[in-house]
């Protein structure tokens, strides 16, 4: 067994343990050194991906694989994790509402995410899921006095635990049909049918039902607008962010390893998946009142453009799909770090749209990262969110997917629409009442950081970030 | 042949008491359908060569977590004086229940005799099933059931997070103090006269 391989996860566990206790014994005064300790523990697992040789092929009997498409998963899901930290601690109220164990339990969900972006077997595949979506049920009702945050966490909780269980039952199917959970198993058992049989394409589809449903992928969405309208800031952040990372990345290794030979099975339902997703995320946020929920249907949207380079397949399109997941993060992350620096006079958190009006005239510097962040997300051309939805759609178009390529371009002009209403509120409109002057700078820092990448200068980094997901992209095949 | 028909005996019933557990109207009464279905389900997989899981299913599901259940449902709000009245009534049905339990476990353990009615996982013959078990859990499958054992943490400390209140009027325990206390300091002899009573 080559212990390594699991370092960064070996790192994140044992931290989060010693954080555990830390927080069990200091108490609730100890929230800001844990955040510390778990941002610093992030940033230790994140060189330890540097670190080690990269092995090809599959540890411990083929349940996990420590590849280049898994480092750069985990490389983003860490980010991801660090920010979330960084975010709940300006946001929550100190001492009575941040608990030491938020840093907690964001550092095992980041654990179960990194499994489930290098898992090679079914096995591996379903724990790593199940332990961060354990995790998230706790996170989105961490402000469990207020209602919203409570609902958040039950309707996630028992939709998620639904999707399990058509998840498991795919599973179960699959190991019935091929003898086998392991990735490669499983393809060399399409490959040797053939015609599949009615038991394997059951097993296919509720397991993609299942990773749809973790990807908020179009028809199974219906969750995510009330569980990130109902979640804190720094959790909808989170979520909107690193286990779209996740899913994403676990559905392309799913695709690409295990059911590559029954891609003409698979490859419609991703496209159906992919295009319902474009057009529901642009057409639904229309008449959205609330930021976060706009950002839910952003987010819906982007998962299904995500998509479009997963059914183009090959390392072009699995390439094109980590470019597209790395942007969509930063962009996010970005406009989420400008929503939590929305907040009214008595330092409550704002949530409206109409609270953004005229902030142009009162936030000059906030207002235009917030646009900056809305063009991108609405991929208009001279920002940096332009180019991964180029990317994908050239896939698409060299796979001969020229239709699909077509709905999809239409669904970013539809989609643009709800961004540029955000956008002419603050420009455009009267001013409102002005927020509470913030006093994070960290979070400035990281919202100019995210703009500067999302920004036209992000153009500079096209040749160092595709080669490093072209290199990841290629250990899959 | 006995194999057979007790495997039909054991799926049958499996099925039939899954299906009384949904329709069921009263919910202790689905619980106690669960339980019937936990067993026959242990009979399965008796008849797989499986003894170890059988016996886990009994003693963890049989006896722990449908008993869990049967507290939560207690606690729900429920008539339990129209559910007694009827216990007289639905005595014999009860009777009737047992028997079949116990015809069903005396049935087990002859077709257990008998052999298994197909191959189960290839296990060596003389290996036992719990060393079969432990071998595949802590050797191949180490990594996912370190994780699992993760997921079970996650949940106790979500469990604690969204319950645990700290409140100011609840007197905690001090050990260091109660280790401190003198005892010399703590007991007074007195010895007051007759009819002075005792001054604190």
């Amino acid at each position: 067994m080559n212990f390594a391989a699991i370092l960064p996860e070996a790192i994140l566990t044992i931290g989060a343990i010693v954080l555990m206790m830390v927080a069990a014994f200091a108490g609730r005064r100890s929230a800001g050194v844990t955040s510390w300790a778990a941002i610093a523990l992030l940033l230790a697992a994140a060189v330890s991906l540097i670190g080690p040789p990269q092995t090809d092929g599959a540890l411990f009997g083929g349940l996990i694989a420590a590849d280049g498409f898994g480092a750069f998963g985990k490389l983003l899901i860490f980010l991801c994790a660090a920010v979330a930290i960084v975010a709940a601690h300006g946001w929550f109220e100190r001492d009575f509402e941040h608990g030491a164990e938020y840093p907690v339990l964001i550092l095992f969900s980041a654990v179960g995410m990194a499994v489930m972006v290098s898992a090679t077997s079914l096995v591996t595949l379903y724990v790593g899921l199940e332990l961060q979506s354990l995790s998230a049920y706790v996170l989105a009702s961490y402000r469990r006095t207020d209602d919203r945050s409570a609902e958040a966490g039950l309707k996630y909780f028992v939709l998620g635990a639904l999707a399990s269980g058509i998840l498991l039952y795919g599973i179960s199917l699959l190991y019935g049909f091929t003898g086998t959970t392991q990735f490669s198993g499983i393809a060399s058992a399409f490959a040797r049918e053939g015609t599949h049989s009615l038991g394997l394409l059951f097993g296919l589809v509720f397991l993609l039902a299942g990773l749809a449903f973790k990807t908020s992928a179009v028809p199974f969405h219906m969750w995510t607008p009330d569980v990130y309208e109902g979640a804190p800031t720094p959790v909808t952040a989170f979520f909107a962010s690193a286990p779209k990372v996740a899913a994403v990345l676990l559905s392309v290794r799913v695709c690409l390893d295990a059911l590559a030979p029954a891609i003409d099975a698979w490859r419609q339902i991703i496209i159906f998946a992919s295009l319902a997703s474009i057009i529901l995320g642009a057409v639904a946020a229309y008449g959205q009142t609330n930021i976060k929920r706009l950002l839910a249907y952003s987010s819906i949207n982007n998962v299904g453009f995500a998509l479009i380079g997963l059914v183009a397949g090959g390392p072009r399109g699995a390439s094109s799909v980590l470019f597209y997941m790395a942007v969509y993060v930063v962009m996010t992350l970005g406009a989420f770090l400008c929503v939590l620096r929305m907040r009214g006079e008595d330092g409550e958190p704002l949530e409206s749209m109409d609270s953004l009006s005229g902030l142009s005239q009162s936030r000059p510097w906030l207002a235009a990262a917030l646009a900056v962040f809305m063009f991108s997300l609405a991929g208009i051309p001279p920002l940096f969110g332009f180019w991964p939805k180029l990317m994908v759609f050239q896939a698409a178009v060299a796979e001969g997917l020229i239709p699909l390529a077509v709905v999809g371009i239409l669904g970013t002009v539809v989609g643009a629409f709800y961004y540029l209403k955000v956008v002419k509120l603050m420009y455009f409109d009267a001013p409102g009442r002005p927020f509470r002057k913030a006093r994070t700078d960290l979070e400035g820092i990281l919202i100019l950081l995210a703009a500067l990448f999302v920004s036209p200068l992000g153009y500079l980094l096209i040749g160092p970030l595709g080669t490093l997901t072209a290199n990841a992209a290629s250990s899959l095949f | 042949m006995i194999a057979t028909l007790a495997f039909y005996l054991f799926a049958t019933l499996t099925i039939a008491s899954a299906v009384l557990v949904i329709f069921a109207r009263n919910p202790v009464h689905s619980v106690l359908w669960l339980i019937v279905a936990f067993f026959n389900a242990a009979g399965l997989m008796l008849l797989l060569g499986a003894e170890f899981i059988a016996m886990l299913l009994v003693i963890v599901y049989v006896g722990a977590v449908a008993v869990l259940f049967l507290f939560i449902v207690m606690m729900l709000d429920i008539d339990f004086a129209a559910l007694r009245s009827g216990f007289s009534k639905n005595l014999p049905f009860g009777i009737l229940i047992a028997l079949v339990l116990l015809a069903e476990m005396v049935l087990a353990a002859a077709a257990w005799k008998a052999g298994p009615v197909t191959e189960g996982a290839p296990v060596a013959a003389s290996q036992p099933n719990i060393e079969a078990v432990g071998a595949a859990l802590y050797g191949r499958y180490l990594f996912p059931f370190e994780l699992a054992g993760l997921i079970l943490l996650v949940a106790m400390i979500g469990a604690i997070v969204l319950t645990h209140r700290s409140r100011g009027d609840v007197r905690g325990q001090k050990i260091s103090r109660q280790v401190d206390r003198d005892p010399k300091e703590a007991v007074r002899n007195l010895n007051p006269g007759v009819g002075e009573g005792m001054k604190l």
